[in-house]
């Protein structure tokens, strides 16, 4: 056993060619830490499986940070506590490579401890190596989410209190509570039982990702002489009196077995496939209309759609729009959004121009359109003189006072209930513009509003309502 | 090309993914919201990634992953987002990945309000995060930027294998136009990215990587990082001239700014003012050049923004030795000034007036 883990795997290189200094041969750890032997036996597993080529090793912050030095594998360096967000990146974009997180305490239980949760939580189908020796070893030897109760760091001079720290997070329970990943366990590397179970677990995570069963997580106790100021051999000792009584080992979680493997079908679509799901294969009715057979009042218009949120006045602003687009022309909409929206009043403001947009915005509106009293009292006063008015009279008790538009009152709310729903009254109200205006053809504006309600099935409806609004304005003449 | 009347925000993604996209890893915040909404529409019937990330922390740094793997990735937010996903722009551009940021600004600092303002500068233009970096900034103002523009970014994060964000506001988010489509791309991940980790014997040997322990090999990689800014600078500047032939004032505007001095630089020109408007389209590189020749010629400056005074500051860099006064306007709040507003302004800088902006 221990003359295997001596001989060096093909998945590490030979000479450590990406190590600065002299010496390419030797790994930069202190005598005595674990991730000399742990980064042997995920290299040996990468090398018997015959993944080394399609291997992405992810090098955390850390003392572990140089992961890069040592594999021959491909290689990426993550941001502290990010690796299992980058590995979810990797492992996405390309699922047939084995994507490999390599992390430490602190790394993955403190400033990443949402980012390993949540990976492990949508099971990503990832490997994550977690090495545990309750203390940050590359910064100096500092507490980690994992140093136990009463031990001395150089953050916890007086040792870990638990008034002050709490206790150390056992990462494999906690996990473990999850539906998602498949595999857990807790291993160490003290002695040559301990390693050969670490080997056999670090085989069977690495294993659960070739077979697509989902996320696996390997916990190693492992020592760091250096931060514990004990001698390698005390250091081992200390992994079996101290550690492994707060941390037990074994498996918290295996439902590999119970498992479908997973791999994603890859997609080639062609182009006209993808345009297709996008919408813009869609034969429309356009025709070029000039503004100059517009009535001059109604030319390149700033209209105003003013109501309650729910009587549709978005829709019908974007019903406007649509259709002059379909006419040929330059068009603009916009909402008004944000707490007006929540208070119970909605707007939009629509430009349609045969020359270009400037300010999508209408302050002075030369069409309004009010679907309640607040709508007419706040814009009557705006609208541009000799523009037009259409005022709901099913809910605005008074009529405009303006003496310098043309006004058109409709009970666009009752006919939209006549016609079966309150839901008609907008599409009443774009009936009354087209007879009103001239400034929009009749068909070209049932295509367009076809194109922007939602449910499909009140087509029939809203072309009732649109010829219904067209017969009512024409009654007012 | 098809023409469709649609919202920006939604334009983005599908030029996105004309542009071929593969991946979208975003997190909700309004006003951007519609983009993580529209990605998780469309990106997954054509094959693609769609994630709802745990944090804007975590979406970015899954933009750094999926980048590595040489595949076109985005990710979108707003200001409070932005400040979150600092720590992963810093990372891209030190490891040199592309990946594209859509930034819909709204009010702040804070928690602020979902109102439309151009605060942000600072933070997108002029790098949030740590480190001597910069990032490509587009700014659109129009649905149809709002297309072509996220496609342009995905085609300058492959060119110069760095962050490029698309920055506009809540107005042009939030806001209808026509919009006509190109035609769907097919991006060949091997030849694009050659240097990126395609899980194959061939690539393995590549590192994705922004430590450089030593300081004179940490110097050089910056030094490498510089000569890419400047050939940015001189490659990849993006502005829009209007009516500035004959301007004795120049106005300059981005984002829907832009729009509202379009109409009030036309409103100005009829009672005879002589005045123009700069529209700058890349934020970072910054038109330069354009500034500085256009602060010798016009006697006045006028920048509008929707915020406190951030782009007028690149401005009076390079303007600042040119015979123009340079004038700043700027509302703040999630308040966008109107046509008359600053038609106003303009007046008085035309009348030799002082702006209180």
């Amino acid at each position: 056993m221990a003359k295997d883990i001596l001989k060096k795997p093909d998945a590490l290189y030979e000479v450590y060619h990406r190590k600065p200094g002299e010496d390419k041969k030797n790994i930069h750890y202190c005598p005595g830490c674990g991730h000399g032997v742990l980064h042997k036996l995920i290299a040996e597993a990468i090398s018997d499986f015959g993944v080394a080529d399609r291997t992405i090793m992810i090098s955390p912050v850390g003392c572990s940070v140089f992961v890069y030095y040592y594999f021959d594998t491909g290689n990426i360096q993550a941001a502290h506590g990010r690796a299992p967000a980058v590995a979810t990146g990797l492992k996405r974009a390309n699922p047939d490579t084995i994507v490999i997180s390599y992390q430490g305490d602190g790394d993955l239980a403190a400033i990443g401890g949402n980012n390993i949760l949540q990976a492990a939580n949508r099971g990503e189908n990832i490997t994550v190596f977690f090495v545990n020796n309750a203390i940050y070893g590359m910064t100096g030897g500092q507490m980690a989410p994992t140093t136990l109760v009463g031990q001395k760091t150089m953050t916890t001079p007086y040792g870990r209190s638990v008034q002050n720290e709490g206790y150390p997070i056992k990462v494999v329970e906690l996990l473990a509570t999850l539906e998602s990943p498949a595999y857990l366990e807790r291993c160490a590397l003290t002695d040559a039982k301990n390693i050969a179970k670490t080997r056999k677990a670090v085989r069977k995570a690495i294993k659960c990702q070739i077979d697509g069963k989902g996320f696996s997580l390997v916990e190693v106790l492992s020592a760091c002489p250096s931060g514990w100021k004990l001698t390698p051999v005390q250091a081992k000792k200390w992994i079996t009196d101290r550690m492994m009584s707060y941390f037990p080992l074994g498996v918290t979680k295996d439902v590999i077995d119970e498992r479908e493997g997973y791999h994603p079908e890859k997609v080639k679509l062609t182009g006209d496939r993808i345009e297709e799901i996008l919408g813009l294969k869609k034969e429309k009715l356009f025709r070029d209309k000039s503004m100059s057979e517009v009535p001059e009042q109604y030319r390149n218009p700033q209209i105003k759609v003013a109501g309650f949120g729910g009587q549709g006045v978005l829709l019908l602003g974007q019903t406007l729009a649509e259709a002059g687009m379909r006419h040929g022309w330059n068009v603009s909409w916009i909402p008004s959004y944000g707490p007006e929206m929540r208070g119970g009043t909605a707007n939009c403001q629509v430009h349609i121009s045969e020359n270009d947009i400037g300010a999508p915005v209408v302050d002075f509106p030369n069409i309004l359109i009010a679907m309640n009293k607040p709508s007419l009292d706040k814009f009557e006063p705006t609208v541009q003189p000799g523009g037009i008015i259409f005022y709901n009279t099913s809910l605005i008790d008074r009529k405009p006072e303006r003496d310098d538009v043309e006004t058109v009152g409709l009970p666009f709310t009752d006919i939209g209930d006549e016609l079966g729903s309150l839901r008609f009254a907008n599409m009443v109200v774009v009936g009354a513009i087209i007879e009103k205006t001239r400034l929009l053809d009749e068909d070209i504006v049932k295509e367009a509003m076809k194109e922007v309600i939602h449910n499909k099935k009140f087509i029939p409806d809203n072309i009732v309502a649109i010829e219904r609004g067209m017969a009512e304005a024409k009654k007012l003449e | 090309m098809a023409k469709e009347l649609i919202k920006s925000n939604e334009a983005v993604v599908k030029g996105a993914l004309l542009a071929g996209a593969k991946c979208y890893f975003g997190y909700p915040i309004t006003p951007a919201s519609e983009i993580a909404q529209a990605a998780s529409y469309y990106f997954p019937p054509l094959g693609r990634t769609f994630i709802q990330a745990e944090s804007e922390v975590a979406a970015i740094q899954m933009c750094y992953g999926a980048a590595g793997a040489g595949v076109r990735v985005m990710t979108a937010s707003s200001g409070p987002g932005i400040s979150l996903k600092q720590e992963g722009v810093s990372y891209s551009a030190g490891s040199e990945l592309p990946v594209v940021i859509i930034v819909i600004m709204r009010g702040g600092p804070g928690l602020g309000n979902i109102a439309p303002e151009q605060a942000d500068y600072f933070q997108v233009v002029k790098n949030g995060g740590h480190g001597n970096y910069r990032c490509m900034v587009l700014a659109p103002n129009c649905g149809q930027e709002m297309c072509d523009l996220t496609i342009h970014a995905f085609e300058m994060a492959d060119k110069y294998r760095n962050p490029v964000y698309v920055l506009t506001d809540g107005f042009i988010g939030q806001m209808m136009e026509p919009v006509e489509f190109p035609e769907a791309m097919d991006i060949d991940e091997r030849a694009k990215a050659d240097w990126a980790l395609l899980g194959d014997a061939e690539t393995k040997g590549n590192i994705i990587n922004s430590i450089y322990l030593d300081q004179d090999e940490l110097e050089e990689h910056n030094r490498k990082l510089q000569r890419k800014y400047a050939r940015m600078k001189a490659e990849d500047v993006l502005f829009e001239e209007y009516r500035l032939d004959d301007a004795e004032i120049a106005t300059i505007g981005y984002g829907i700014v832009s729009r509202v001095l379009k109409s009030a630089v036309d409103v100005c020109r009829e009672k005879g003012i002589k005045v123009g408007l700069l529209r700058p389209i890349t934020l970072f590189p910054f038109p330069e050049k354009q500034v500085a020749e256009i602060a010798n010629r016009v006697d006045n400056i006028l920048v509008c923004e929707l915020s406190n005074g951030q782009m007028v500051e690149d401005v009076r860099l390079v303007g600042c030795r040119g015979k123009a006064k340079i004038s700043f306007y700027g509302r703040m709040g999630g308040n966008v000034p109107t046509v008359d507003e600053l038609a106003e302004q303009i007046t008085k800088v035309a009348e030799g007036g002082d702006i209180d902006g």
